[in-house]
């Protein structure tokens, strides 16, 4: 059979998309991984998703117990995890079951035949055995019996079944790498690091990485090895990124730039946790982190800490925001710098929480009792939640305001090739903190908490400690310059327009926005958030088909970019598409009186690109 | 506000014993113009006048008027630490009062130093916070029982069980008094309020004992009406390191008047209440009467009789078990009231730990730098 090796033909993808699925206890998500590590080291530019149960180990077989990791790659621009797949690794039935439906016509599915026994057909829900009926027709299925084989690789070693049986993962995760032509050294590397300490396991691990990577090689199975050639990226250092690692580096990069202490406070929370666990290892970077006994607490001593002349940040997803609300106001009204991250997730309630949605826009912007204004920004690819990040921190502490930071749950986990910043080129950031007393002219020594710098209106920020600067602040309203409690009707009244004023201040920051693809002509589209792949990568598709189409992504949703209205003028159609039921759309439409049209999607997935192509054709045609 | 005083109608119902009268309404005594003084009968104590450093009391007070109601129990309370400040030698700058929403809660107003009126229950966030980051600075954090025990329970527990270093204060006054009268978690069973015109049915909290359950290491219970006593236990509340609980009874004079007067009164006070002091022995009624322990219970002793000061239990404020079982004694006909330091215990603070923890990273990792972080893991370089 060796002698086949050789004869293998080697055909030369510009992309491809490959999707990893099995139980939650399969270990797909390390496998996912592992082949992303192993894609960067081979050049590629790459997208992932990965998409996993709520239950940590949802009872095995069972549909919805199904993890996920899918990977889009290639020498070519990638943007999206790709909209269809055209390799599927299905561990057992009920990942088969679940994921047909996002293969490619003509995919391939690399199944583990060992797990389409009765038991599990049963818990997938399969009447028959689909391996044996027709219906796997169109596509190609290359039936491997990964358990059996795994269990012979590793029969020589002193590991119990169930060890055994938890490997396989690492005999597909070789054979995947075989495949598609990846190196085996990151693998490699990153399991003599995990299993260091546990000499059988780690032996056990690279001896079915190889053993996967060799079946690869000398089945007769495969007759094809793919090829993805390097992307052509921008010269320069790069490293893989996962959005909430480059989330934590941006608050580390605040931290660095304007020589603040940073107090991290939060409760965990999915997808949000992945914050805090990587801010709590950081404690050598000015960062301290504490985990809150709830959501409330978490924002509290955020808020706490900023009154001491430290910048507080929290972080949640959608519910907690709901809870941290008030305390968003304490905030406003004492007009002291926070950031609020909120990695958005699917709601209502509950709802669905590792699954991607944009629906807390307008919780963000309105969702608090009174006239309540705040800076909102939102990040778009992994690699600009760095920036975003340091961008809300920045922002927080020039203008003494809280700000809402939105995430989301797909670009929280989802990682991209990432060109390292250069620390140098962020924007100045300056704390000042006051010292001296500040009274009107002519006036005694007096510290006037509410005497604002008249650029920006914020307030200046005194730390407790200060000598001759001793005042209170608190969430009832606040006389203008004195900040001493005040029921006056004319003040609030100002007040009131001084607050909303301040934050619309916030636009002096913002950069004019780049138009990409068209800059003027039949559409526009207008996105925020995580969507920012699939709509570049559908303007793409649409202008080579010939239409004139452009598309603009706004980091700052409040206040929004000062130039927006004008290019919006220089297109005959607006879309907005939102992984929400149209929450930007409606103030774009009332901020603009357009008729801007609106695609909405709340599935806990991404926009397919294709999904954005099919609208815009039918708006244009 | 006359409607306070309608008797509720339809069906006369006996009320669970102990119930209350109805509280209030709130007969507000004609306004003098002149600023309101403490309540009667408060001799504020001797105390010095000024520190070592030349700070007075007066240093303390702030520039706004006080809004509580003339008679308020407050007043005495708010005095009290504007007299004890100057002797802490804390500079006025590094003092933080941080408190929630109530009457209580607008303490920090009338103080000169830093200060916060934040949110209903979140005091205690708030200034875990502000310590963690700013462990330097002297906090303090003035409660209600409805801010501390109904909304902000859950607050309370954590920074006692963490152990954070402050001071809080607990003004008890049983009653809900800035939205008006309505029963609180430390309202007696049966207690008729406007929101409960047929009695209360809730069981209250015991306040002291909700601390030790959450292994507070210092708590102790005080009175407006006794400010030497108060004095004291703040100021060994302030030497305590760690979060230091302090329950002070407070008179509500519009809503619950008289609500403590049994332990606070000079004519009742001897009989009724319980002064638990370290090392000493339980006694009460001017030494006429004492405590000792029969098996687990604790039985009320006439010294003038068959029983002596030698039978009177030693009060160990170290004694968790012991702190346990005199803090059940709570509202009880047959016993005494105890006030005093229940429990004290040296245990590390969260807020220090926080920083040797961050101290120890540092001295294993050195001061990290952002672009090492950012060039950190497996990079890989693409050629022009």
């Amino acid at each position: 059979m060796s002698d086949t090796t050789r004869e293998k033909k080697i055909e030369v993808l510009s992309d491809a998309t490959i999707l990893f699925a099995g139980d939650s206890g399969d270990g797909m998500q390390l496998t996912g991984s592992q082949f992303t590590l192993a894609t960067a080291y081979a050049r590629n530019d790459l997208s992932t998703l990965p998409d996993f149960p709520a239950e940590i180990r949802a009872p095995a077989g069972t549909t919805y117990g199904v993890s996920g990791f899918q990977l889009h790659f290639g020498s070519v621009n990638i943007k999206t995890p790709g909209d269809e797949v055209d390799l599927l690794v299905a561990m057992n039935p009920a990942a088969l079951k679940v994921n047909l439906g996002r293969l490619n016509p003509e995919g391939t599915i690399i199944v583990n035949i060992d797990a389409f026994e009765k038991r599990n057909l049963d818990l997938a829900g399969y009447d028959a055995n689909p391996l044996d009926d027709d219906s796997l027709q169109a596509f190609r299925v290359i039936r491997v019996k990964l358990t059996t084989l795994t269990r012979e690789a590793l029969k020589d070693f002193d590991l119990g079944q169930k060890e055994v049986d938890r490997s396989k993962n690492m005999f597909a995760l070789g054979l995947a790498l075989w495949l598609y032509s990846r190196p085996v050294e990151p693998a490699h590397e990153w399991l003599e690091q995990k299993f260091g300490k546990k000499p059988e396991i780690l032996k056990a691990n690279l001896h079915l990485l190889s053993k996967g990577f060799h079946y690869g090689e000398t089945t007769e199975q495969f007759l094809v090895q793919y090829d993805v050639r390097p992307a052509k990226l921008p010269p320069g250092k790069y490293r893989a990124i996962r959005g909430v690692q480059a989330l934590a580096m941006g608050i580390v990069a605040a931290a660095e730039k304007s020589g603040l202490q940073i107090f991290y406070g939060s409760y965990p929370i999915t997808p949000a946790s992945d914050l805090l666990h990587e801010l709590s290892r950081y404690k050598n970077y000015n960062i301290t982190t504490f985990q809150a006994e709830d959501e409330i607490a978490a924002v509290g001593a955020a808020l706490g800490a900023s009154f001491g002349g430290t910048l507080g940040i929290t972080g949640t997803s959608g519910p907690g925001l709901a809870l941290k609300a008030e305390t968003m106001g304490l905030g406003l009204m004492t007009e002291l710098p926070m950031v609020v991250v909120n990695v958005q997730r699917g709601g209502p309630s509950t709802g669905l929480p590792t699954k991607t949605e944009q629906s807390d826009l307008l919780q963000a912007l309105y969702g608090r009792n009174g006239e309540a204004p705040l800076p909102v920004l939102a990040t778009s690819t992994p690699g600009d939640c760095f920036e975003t990040a340091y961008e809300a921190c920045r922002i927080a502490v020039k203008y003494m305001t809280p700000v809402i930071l939105l995430s989301d749950g797909y670009l929280a986990n989802s990682s991209e090739p990432w060109l390292i910043p250069d620390p140098d080129d962020l924007q100045p950031f300056n704390a000042e903190f006051i010292t001296k007393t500040n009274e009107l002219e002519g006036s005694e020594a007096a510290f006037l908490p509410y005497r604002r710098n008249e650029e920006t209106l914020a307030r200046p920020w005194a730390k407790p400690g200060t000598k001759g600067l001793e005042h209170r602040i608190g969430g009832l309203e606040k006389e203008d310059v004195t900040g001493n409690v005040s029921y006056d009707p004319e003040n609030h009244q100002h007040m009131t327009r001084i607050r909303a004023e301040k934050v619309a201040r916030v636009k002096a920051e913002i950069p004019p926005l780049t138009v990409y693809g068209d800059p003027k002509g039949q559409l526009l589209v207008v996105g925020w958030g995580s969507t920012r792949g699939s709509i570049e990568s559908a303007v793409d598709r649409v202008r080579k088909k010939g239409f004139t189409v452009g598309a603009v992504h706004l980091r700052h949703l409040n206040p929004m970019a000062p130039d927006l209205g004008s290019i919006l003028s220089s297109f005959d159609h607006g879309l907005v598409p939102e992984l929400n039921d149209g929450q930007l759309v409606r103030i774009l439409r009332s901020d603009f009186l357009l008729p801007l049209h609106s695609l909405c999607k709340t599935a806990g997935l991404p926009f397919k690109a294709s999904e954005i192509v099919a609208r815009i054709e039918e708006i244009l045609s | 506000m006359s409607e306070n005083n309608n008797q509720p109608k339809g069906k006369p119902v006996s009320l669970p014993p102990r119930a209350a009268k109805p509280a209030g309404p709130p007969k507000m005594p004609p306004s003098t113009g002149k600023k309101p003084s403490g309540p009667p009968g408060v001799t504020l104590p001797p105390g010095k006048k000024t520190a070592k450093s030349g700070v007075t009391r007066k240093d303390f007070v702030s520039d706004q008027d006080i809004r509580w109601c003339p008679g308020c129990g407050d007043y005495a309370i708010l005095a009290t630490v504007q007299r004890l400040m100057p002797e802490l030698n804390v500079p006025r700058e590094n003092t933080v009062f941080i408190s929630g929403i109530g009457c209580s809660s607008r303490f920090p107003y009338y103080m000169n130093t830093y200060g916060m009126h934040s949110i209903h229950g979140r005091a205690p966030a708030i200034a875990t916070g502000l310590k963690a980051s700013r462990p330097e600075l002297d906090v303090w954090i003035v409660t209600g029982d409805g801010d501390s025990l109904s909304i902000g329970g859950n607050h309370l527990i954590h920074l006692l069980r963490r152990n954070v270093n402050v001071q809080l204060l607990l003004f008890n006054n049983q009653i809900y008094g800035l939205t008006k009268g309505q029963y609180s978690p430390t309202s007696e069973i049966g207690k008729v309020t406007k929101s409960t015109p047929y009695g209360s049915l809730d069981h209250p909290f015991n306040p002291a004992s909700v601390a030790l359950g959450a292994d507070a290491t210092f708590v102790a219970r005080s009175m407006d009406r006794d400010p030497k006593h108060l004095k004291e236990v703040l100021k060994a509340s302030h030497t305590h390191v760690g979060a230091s609980f302090v329950e002070i009874y407070q008179n509500c004079n519009i809503f619950n008047d008289g609500a403590f007067f049994d332990f606070t009164e000079k004519e009742s006070k001897p009989r009724r209440a319980l002064l638990c002091e370290h090392g000493k022995p339980l006694t009460f009624d001017n030494d006429k009467k004492g405590l000792r322990l029969d098996g687990y219970r604790f039985e009320a002793i006439d010294l003038e009789g068959d029983w002596s000061i030698d039978d009177c239990l030693i009060y160990d404020e170290t004694n968790r078990g012991l702190a346990g079982a005199i803090t059940r004694i709570f509202f009880d006909e047959a016993l005494p009231q105890p006030f005093g330091i229940f429990y004290r215990e040296e245990r590390p603070n969260y807020d220090r730990q926080l920083h040797d923890q961050i101290d120890y990273v540092l001295s294993k990792r050195g001061e990290g730098s952002l672009a090492d972080l950012l060039h950190q893991g497996d990079t890989w370089v693409i050629e022009e």
